[in-house]
């Protein structure tokens, strides 16, 4: 499909407007605030032709939502919203309610971002599939019917006939999503816009309902607006490429264009400081600095100008239009309908001709640190350079280190294990919602786990939502206790110990959280945030405050921020702050629960490489848990993965992804979409169907052979049985490292 | 690739900028108050009320008891603004006592209410399970308790007369379940936040947590219910003293002053319509203060956009 | 569904037995039924007492006359509920406490079901109009209408409404609104068209009287309803399908927002007994209210929870039915 639709874009690049389907002008949007009026979209254009993909690519925050809600005329009665939208030539903006239902639906249709809420939950499905075909056509209740049922099989929904009569809760996050597409497709419309459609489910539901969307497409030939901020997803399902910041398009082009050559600083920073499956775990990432900017309080000139390392005094001044750079180097305009050019808005676009991430964010990264944190950077300038060498040997020494350690590790023998795992098992109780509170079943959150956390290494578990990677970190912990198993640290039996008797031994195992807005106290300073734990073992006043001043700076904050309360920070600060409290009593162990997930991309790369050089500096060890396999990969040193309350393959990084073994690891690898066009569309995959199971009612054998690729199409009928009948162990089956598969293979998948 | 480069002193990755206003969450609460009209109109009309009725009786001259020198049943006049009854009290006077008494009643069942609510919700919502659930479905009879037929049966069949402090307990007795089950749902979803479980993963013990997390943050909600429950409180109060089941004179109330002035509306008018505009102004603006309240403590509101 | 039904009416078990127990301790426990007779000045002779202490079972301990109460095992055939008797009165041999209530059921019931049907629909309407135009005129009307309702008194509300009524009677010269009685005995006798007429008179001031606290917070809890759905995904979505917004509103939004406004009603029943008491006093009905307050005047202890236990068991199958209907309503919950 690449090929074609790459051919139709050549082809239209001569205007045309006959196979225009969509066509925004100048549209702006401004809502109302208390703080004055906010600027969430602002003169953004861009056309789309028919049967063609756009990708809307930003931040949290960058207007991308937002543009295509007014589009659809969904805003709130308060937003203003000017300039023109056209569906096949006809305005839709400041359309009323009668006219804007004819088009809405019709010609141009909405997949939202998440699933469980998207669907009313007191009618059947159905009914609502049904809804959106008699809302256009004046066919009988029967016939809207039939068409529902052809839809969901359009889908790809199995049983679709049961599924008709069934109501949302009865089905899953993926299947949902794809009725959502259902109603999408009724109408066979011009134009969908999906908004982030996959961004609430898993990696491997995920890769089946953008199947199903891409199908669905084929088969109404619809243009698709992909709204995410998933720079993997834009790069394997669109033809263009639109990258939003600060409220507006900064960045337009062909994929690949603006994948291999990005003319706008900000592109090219997202790109850096992604970490990638396709790329080597000590490439250092490289952060953009600061945060998105506040649209209240948009900078004079460029927005991104605050945050880019090349900004000059016209950066700050004028803002950059969306220009293309012409044959003779000079940015010329381009018209909006010519959708093969590759425009920028950037005073100094063509600066970035063949540049790399690192060439651009790096250098300056280190100066801006001088800047930002005054005192402590007394040593920059000349003593920079001396660090540096000193480190870079020290940097030498520690690669080697951890290559004997990984070495070590995967024999099990050498260096000692700080925190085991032997045979952990959790099982929470299903009760009854009655006065008794009867106990009617159990859910089988973890199932038998065995790990080995060493010394300043770290290990992950990777697992998708409900796999019980979370649960056990909280048992390693003991935070919550185990139905049975053994933890011990440094052979200390963990699991025996009263809560007393684990009080002293908490300063050495700590934990950071997902949510950074969750797990800061809004009613408490970041001072006595990071306080806290000194102050729970009884430290004095004046040590503690000491320390918190260490710590604020340790983790890259301003010490004059302590005075300050959490909901004033960002979410890459609070997330610090979450460290830095982690760190307040000088732990061996963290503890890292989906540290970076709620975080954007940009901010994502800072706190990564904060905790590498805290692990670096500090010796700690981490237990990192993420569903994340691309930030897995970068960071730890090794993997275990998990799957409803097992560990179904464990080994280094490096074996893990050279040659998984698993058919659920390949899969979850698979499922992972590559920032790099070209590459996400011709790799192999090993897709898997179907969603996990419940784990209160896991399947017998294998737990993974419901969804099981291999079982399903390569094995024989009595191979099959032993995956039925008997669990498999989680031994070395000839790949060098330990999995939990009876037919075990290593395959070469990146 | 030996890029990997850790500066040592300065990590500060992203000099992300502080956002936000530099105020403390006290005066932010407090800006936002201020900024309901309403609220704040109620709160300087409720302090004049108040006022009133309790510096008030020391200035003016008639209590409300009979006076020889008070003439029976005269229309408001320089000597009596609000009239006299028939009986021969100054209904000024009367007023000023049965406000009193009304307030007197509605804050001390506010403070009984929200203490007992507040411990009894916590206790159920820290401890959740089996306990909760026990605990939850006591509160839900007392909710689904009439509560004026339960306090006036009470207090009716008591014997003797009450006192406004008795009728203030009985009504307490009753009208702590809805402090209970919002106190309860707080704590509850309190208990799951990530920065308590940080405080235990520390070694903090449940008092810590209690004291340090739950009640700070718990506070709004309460503070909240706490005023509502003034106003039930009034209301009960004067359905009691209506129905004669309340605080009996010779000592008087605003619910048995209405009670009094019943048949009377259009013939003396002046006994009737005070009281019941004192209580109607009293019901108002206390639910007016607990809407700006809920606007200026929510939680939600408190979280600036992501 | 029919699980969930049977579990749902077995679940009330518990909780009757344990509003008869708090119901008969409260009352037993608060008052002597014979402290007007005690009180007797000159001092009736012991033996008078005596014998009204066997009479009302006073002689026997609480948990004996609590057995008693609720079996009528060893009583004199006057009392025990599962006998259909509420026991002994202290009003007189003759008050048949059983009787009374079935006759005066009628009377309320008719005012209740008024001005819940009333307020109910007002409230719906109020709820969905604020909502759907959040912020405007007529929602901050709606809103200060709501919140004076909520801080009335009802019966000085009634005291108002009946001087109204007065005044305009006298104004039109004509007997349109009657102000004191519940009109059943005027009724008698008229035809169909007399009855309603009759009906219309003597209702529509009381009703609007007990409706309002309930009218006040219902319609506020319906708007809030209305917001978080008109708020919602699936709302977006339905919008997004193309459904013109009338049909969006009424079939998504609405649909939806009632379902929890079944268990506030059911709740609700509480305060609309409250007001029934209050509202039945100023307009002089022979309704339960009466029989209520009567029954403190003369600390008619078995009166009195015959009373309480009377409106417990009607809230506690209000709430049945709410929740029975909540299964019905929301898919979620049936399928539990």
């Amino acid at each position: 499909m690449t090929t074609t639709e790459h051919m139709s874009n050549e082809e239209t690049s001569s205007p045309g407007t006959g196979d225009v389907v969509l066509e925004v002008r100048d549209l702006s949007v401004t809502f109302p605030s208390d703080d004055g009026p906010l600027p969430a979209v602002r003169e953004v254009s861009y056309v789309l032709r028919r049967g063609e993909a756009l990708g809307i690519v930003g931040e949290s925050g960058s207007g991308k939502s937002v543009t295509s809600m007014a589009i659809m005329g969904l805003l709130p009665k308060n937003a203003r919203v000017e300039g023109s939208a056209k569906v096949l030539g006809q305005e839709v903006v400041g359309l009323d309610d009668a006219e804007i239902s004819k088009v809405r639906g019709n010609r141009i249709a909405m997949i939202f971002q998440d699933p469980l809420t998207s669907l009313n939950p007191v009618y059947t499905v159905g009914y609502q599939i049904a809804e959106a075909v008699l809302a256009h056509h004046k066919v009988g209740k029967k016939a809207a019917m039939a068409r529902a049922l052809e839809l969901l099989e359009l889908v790809d929904i199995p049983n679709p006939a049961q599924r008709l009569k069934q109501y949302p809760h009865e089905l899953s996050g993926g299947m949902r999503q794809r009725v959502v597409i259902a109603i999408a497709m009724a109408n066979e419309p011009d134009v969908i816009i999906a908004d982030e459609p996959t961004t609430a489910l898993d990696v491997t539901v995920q890769a089946q309902v953008l199947e199903a969307l891409e199908s669905a497409r084929k088969e109404t030939g619809a243009a698709l607006v992909l709204i995410t901020h998933d720079l993997g997803v834009v790069a394997g399902h669109v033809d263009r490429v639109g990258v939003m910041y600060g409220g507006r398009l900064v960045e337009t082009g062909p994929v690949e264009e603006v994948f291999y050559r990005p003319r706008m600083p900000y592109a090219l920073g997202l790109l850096g400081s992604l970490p990638r499956l396709d790329e080597d775990r000590n490439e250092r990432l490289t952060p953009i600095l600061g945060t998105p900017p506040s649209l209240l309080t948009l900078p004079g000139g460029c927005a991104f100008a605050p945050r880019c390392p090349m900004a000059r005094d016209l950066c700050h001044e004028q803002e950059p239009s969306l220009l293309a750079t012409a044959e003779n180097g000079e940015r010329v305009r381009v018209p909006v309908e010519d959708t093969g050019a590759h425009t920028a808005a950037c005073h100094f676009s063509e600066e970035l001709e063949g540049a790399q991430p690192t060439d651009l964010f790096r250098g300056t990264a280190v100066g801006a640190e001088t800047t930002d944190t005054g005192g402590t950077a007394d040593t920059g300038g000349t003593a920079e350079s001396v660090a540096e060498s000193e480190e870079r040997a020290e940097q030498a020494e520690r690669a080697l280190a951890r290559a004997d350690g990984s070495g070590d590790t995967a024999d099990g023998s050498g260096r000692e294990a700080i925190l085991t795992v032997r045979d952990l098992v959790k099982h929470f109780p299903i009760r009854s919602k009655g006065l008794l509170k009867r106990r009617i079943g159990e859910v089988q959150a973890v199932s038998g786990i065995s790990l080995d956390l060493y010394e300043h290494e770290t290990l992950a578990l990777v697992g998708e939502s409900g796999c019980g990677k979370s649960t056990t970190a909280r048992l390693m912990l003991q935070l919550i206790r185990q139905t049975s198993g053994e933890v011990e640290y440094r052979g200390q039996p963990l699991h025996s110990m009263s809560q007393r008797q684990l009080r002293p031994l908490r300063r050495d195992l700590q934990l950071v959280f997902q949510d950074p807005f969750a797990s800061l106290d809004p009613r408490m300073t970041v001072s006595d945030i990071v306080a806290e734990p000194l102050r729970i073992h009884g430290r004095r006043n004046g040590e503690a405050k000491k320390r918190v001043r260490e710590l604020l700076e340790l983790v890259g904050l301003n010490v004059e921020h302590g005075s300050r309360y959490p909901h004033e920070f960002s979410g890459g600060q609070r997330q610090r702050i979450g460290v830095a409290r982690a760190l307040a009593l000088n732990p061996k162990v963290l503890i890292l629960d989906e540290p970076v997930s709620a975080l954007d991309v940009s901010i994502q790369a800072g706190v990564i490489n904060l905790l590498e050089d805290l692990q670096d500096d500090l010796g700690l060890s981490y237990l990192f848990v993420s569903h994340d396999l691309s930030v897995v990969k970068h960071i730890a040193d090794r993997v275990a993965v998990m799957y409803l309350g097992k560990i179904v393959e464990t080994g280094t990084t490096e074996e893990l992804f050279r040659a998984p073994a698993h058919p659920y690891t390949q899969a979850l690898i698979s499922a992972i979409p590559l920032p790099d066009p070209v590459k996400e569309r011709t790799r192999e995959r090993i897709v898997v169907t179907g969603d996990v199971p419940s784990p209160a009612d896991p399947p017998s054998g294998c737990r993974f052979r419901t969804r099981c690729p291999k079982f399903a199409d390569e094995l024989s009928e009595s191979e099959r049985v032993k995956c039925v009948e008997e669990p498999p162990e989680l031994v070395d089956r000839g790949t060098g490292h330990p999995d939990a598969c009876h037919y075990s293979r290593a395959v070469e998948l990146i | 690739m030996s890029e990997k480069k850790a500066p040592v002193a300065p990590r500060s990755a992203d000099a992300e900028s502080v956002g936000g206003a530099e105020r403390t969450q006290f005066q932010m609460i407090v800006s936002r108050f201020l900024r309901h009209r309403a609220a704040m109109i109620s709160l300087a009309v409720l302090v004049v009320i108040v006022l009133f009725t309790f510096v008030g009786p020391l200035l003016w001259r008639w209590d409300h008891t009979v006076h020889l020198e008070v003439p029976p049943s005269v229309p408001p006049n320089p000597d009596h603004p609000l009239g006299t009854t028939t009986a021969g009290h100054d209904v000024l006077g009367q007023l000023m006592r049965g406000t009193q008494q009304t307030l007197k009643v509605a804050f001390t069942v506010s403070v009984l209410g929200t203490v007992i609510g507040s411990l009894w919700g916590a206790t159920a919502g820290y401890y959740g399970g089996r306990v909760d659930g026990l605990m939850m479905r006591v509160v839900d009879v007392f909710l689904i308790v009439p509560l004026l037929v339960m306090v006036a049966a009470i207090a009716g069949n008591v014997r003797g007369g009450t006192t406004w402090y008795a009728v203030a307990l009985i009504i307490s007795f009753f009208a702590w379940a809805q402090i209970a089950r919002v106190v309860r749902g707080v704590v509850l979803s309190l208990r799951e936040q990530e920065y308590v479980e940080a405080a235990r993963a520390s070694g903090a013990s449940p008092g810590w947590i209690i004291v340090r997390h739950l009640l700070p943050n718990a506070a709004g909600p309460i503070i909240v219910a706490a005023t509502l429950l003034i106003a039930v409180a009034i209301l009960l109060e004067a359905g009691m003293s209506f129905l004669q089941f309340g605080i009996q004179p010779p000592d008087i109330s605003l619910g048995q002053m209405i009670s009094d002035a019943r048949t009377a509306v259009s013939t003396r008018p002046w006994l009737f319509y005070p009281p019941g505009l004192m209580l109607l102004a009293i019901c108002l603006t206390i639910n007016f203060i607990g809407d700006g309240l809920r606007d200026a403590l929510d939680p939600r509101q408190s979280m600036v956009r992501r | 569904m029919l699980v969930y039904t049977v579990r749902r009416v077995l679940g009330t078990i518990p909780i009757l037995i344990l509003a008869s127990v708090l119901t008969f301790v409260l009352i037993d426990v608060s008052g002597d039924p014979l402290t007007q007779l005690r009180m007797q000045q000159p001092p009736p002779d012991p033996s008078v007492i005596e014998l009204q202490e066997e009479r009302l079972y006073l002689d026997r301990s609480m948990p004996e006359r609590y057995w008693l109460w609720v079996t009528g095992i060893g009583g004199h055939g006057d009392i025990g509920l599962l006998q259909g008797e509420f026991g002994p009165s202290t009003q007189s041999n003759s008050y048949d406490i059983g009787a009374q209530l079935a006759e005066r059921l009628g009377v309320t019931l008719r005012l209740v079901g008024a001005a819940m049907l009333l307020a109910l629909g007002l409230a719906i309407l109020a709820g969905v109009v604020s909502a759907m135009r959040q912020y405007s005129k007529i929602d901050y009307t709606l809103t200060f209408i709501g919140f004076l309702a909520l801080s009335m008194p009802v019966f000085w509300f009634g005291g108002i409404m009946q001087h109204a009524g007065v005044s305009f009677n006298d104004l039109v010269g004509e007997q349109v609104f009657a102000t004191i009685g519940d009109g059943l005995y005027q009724a008698q006798g008229e035809d169909l068209w007399g009855r309603i007429t009759n009906a219309l008179a003597y209702m529509t001031l009381p009703t609007i009287v007990l409706m309002l606290t309930s009218f006040a917070s219902w319609s506020r809890y319906q708007r809030t309803a209305m917001l978080e759905v008109l708020n919602s995904d699936y709302v977006r979505l339905a919008k997004a399908k193309g459904l013109p917004n009338r049909v969006v509103v009424r079939r998504h939004a609405l649909r939806t927002a009632l379902i929890p406004l079944t268990t506030v009603v059911a709740v609700g029943i509480a305060g609309v007994i409250d007001g029934t008491v209050l509202t039945e006093q100023v307009f002089q009905w022979r309704g339960l209210g009466e029989f209520f307050v009567n029954a403190i005047e003369t600390n008619d202890s078995y009166a009195l929870m015959a009373w309480l236990l009377l409106s417990g068991v009607t809230v506690i199958l209000a709430n049945l039915v709410a929740d029975l209907l909540y299964g019905v309503l929301d898919p979620r919950i049936r399928y539990e």
